[in-house]
């Protein structure tokens, strides 16, 4: 089944004020550029997003916070973001942090159909708060549920037309889980190439869970701590 | 004299053993990489999805795509692995790493600690910290034993909001390596030159303290 959309601006149709999004990436790794810098081009607003990072003041999610187009973030760690600490020291941006794991885990339950499981992770502190607590094997979990969103948008280094999905090294973090997780999921990649051509022993994430595919235009891939020896 | 960042991470180096898989903090956890003792072959992971870091790369070899969980570019050694988030953190909870090593703003006698966030000041998240400390069996905190106002960072209780409960084992902080068992915390060793008496002034949590403390071999 051939998934391949022209361009970005064709890749994010559909996308509106209010939707919950789950962007891919670690920090700046593996995110999804392209198609960040067209949400802040549609300048769609009051956008709930689902990413393990906010990203940096001026890159990444960064810059839609700048526009004050994220209403609710949804993260693991959010450091290294002046614009997105002030947001939320004021109020104006409603911000869930959860522990990373969970945070995978919650999106990949999300694109497995398994609706919560219990977690050790956060018990006996405010992430547990209003959770439903178990003991399991003599040691408390909590109850997470999982995460979907109205469109999962990663980023891939090699893709084909079928939307099978291959990751480069770290670049990989969240979005396989979040691919699994978007009704309909959109992946920028580096590389688009024929059907037939990717390997499918080593295919990352199949095709089934990517709906729309489309080869970025350019790839600033900026560091954010660039350490030699 | 106490002991400086990179003393506190060659104390802890000494703690690996042979054919362990780790998980270094930010900070003062990530300098024990330089420090692995002669003949000990251990792998670290990083939470990020990679598994047998290497050393941090030349110039030539940066790749934005290959970065730690501190966002640092890396290399990777032979027979590395790399992996999605989910399956990093299936690693971590399942019980397959057998020792982390993380920083703290405070931790409590009964094995507490709090490093995520401090209330209407700084909030940045727990990251991975939280799935770390509920799973793994082995813990060791790095960290400095005072805050900056000179107040004890080893406490009866935590004040600040916790990452995980009871989970902490052993403290290396630049006075002193502290077991925490039996709801207290257990003098094990002493920075070179630095007396019983300083480091029992500044810790605020209950300190068992022995006989004879031995002085830390750096």
């Amino acid at each position: 089944m051939n998934k391949v959309v022209k361009n970005v601006e064709e890749a994010l149709l559909g996308i509106q004020d209010g939707m919950t999004l789950m962007i891919g990436g670690f920090g700046l790794c593996g995110i999804p550029e392209n198609s960040i810098a067209q949400l802040v081009k549609l300048n769609v607003r009051n956008l709930t997003c689902i990413s393990n990072n906010a990203g940096v003041d001026d890159f990444g999610l960064g810059l839609l916070l700048q526009q004050k187009q994220i209403k609710k973030m949804i993260s693991s760690y959010v450091g290294e973001n002046a614009e997105f600490e002030r947001q939320m020291l004021s109020g104006e941006l409603i911000v869930d942090l959860i522990p990373q794991g969970s945070l995978a885990e919650r999106c990949r339950a999300g694109g497995a159909g398994i609706p919560a499981f219990f977690t050790p992770a956060g018990y006996g502190t405010e992430v547990a708060e209003g959770k439903e607590v178990r003991v399991f094997n003599g040691k408390p979990h909590i109850l997470e549920e999982a995460l979907t969103a109205d469109y999962a948008i990663v980023k891939a280094w090699k893709g084909d037309t079928e939307g099978n999905l291959i990751f480069k090294a770290t670049a990989r973090n969240f979005n396989p889980m979040m691919a699994m997780a978007g009704k309909i999921t959109i992946a920028e990649v580096e590389e688009l190439v024929p059907a037939g051509t990717l390997d499918p022993n080593f295919i990352h994430t199949p095709g089934i869970f990517v709906q729309r595919i489309f080869q970025g235009e350019k790839f600033e891939k900026r560091i954010e701590q660039r350490t030699t020896r | 004299m106490a002991l400086d960042k990179t003393g506190i991470a060659k104390r802890i180096a000494q703690e690996l053993q042979n054919g362990w898989y780790v998980n270094l903090g930010i900070g003062i956890p990530t300098l024990v990489a330089n420090y692995i003792p002669e003949g000990i072959d251990v792998e670290f992971q990083s939470e990020n999805g990679v598994l047998g870091m290497g050393q941090f790369p030349l110039e030539e070899e940066v790749d934005a795509d290959l970065i730690n969980a501190g966002k640092q570019t890396i290399t990777v050694k032979e027979g590395a692995s790399f992996f999605d988030s989910a399956m990093s953190f299936a690693m971590i909870r399942g019980q397959h790493v057998q020792l982390t090593v993380l920083g703290a703003m405070e931790v409590s006698q009964n094995g507490d600690i709090a490093n995520w966030k401090i209330p209407g000041k700084m909030v940045k998240g727990m990251g991975g910290a939280m799935d770390l400390v509920a799973s793994a069996e082995n813990i060791i905190v790095a960290m400095m034993h005072s805050n900056k106002a000179g107040e004890s960072k080893i406490l009866k209780e935590c004040t600040l909001p916790l990452t995980g409960v009871g989970c902490v084992k052993k403290v290396v902080t630049e006075l002193a390596v502290m077991e925490i068992k039996d709801g207290a915390f257990h003098l094990i060793e002493r920075a070179p030159g630095v007396s019983v008496e300083e480091i029992i002034s500044k810790t605020e949590g209950k300190l068992i303290v022995p006989e004879h403390v031995p002085e830390m071999k750096i």
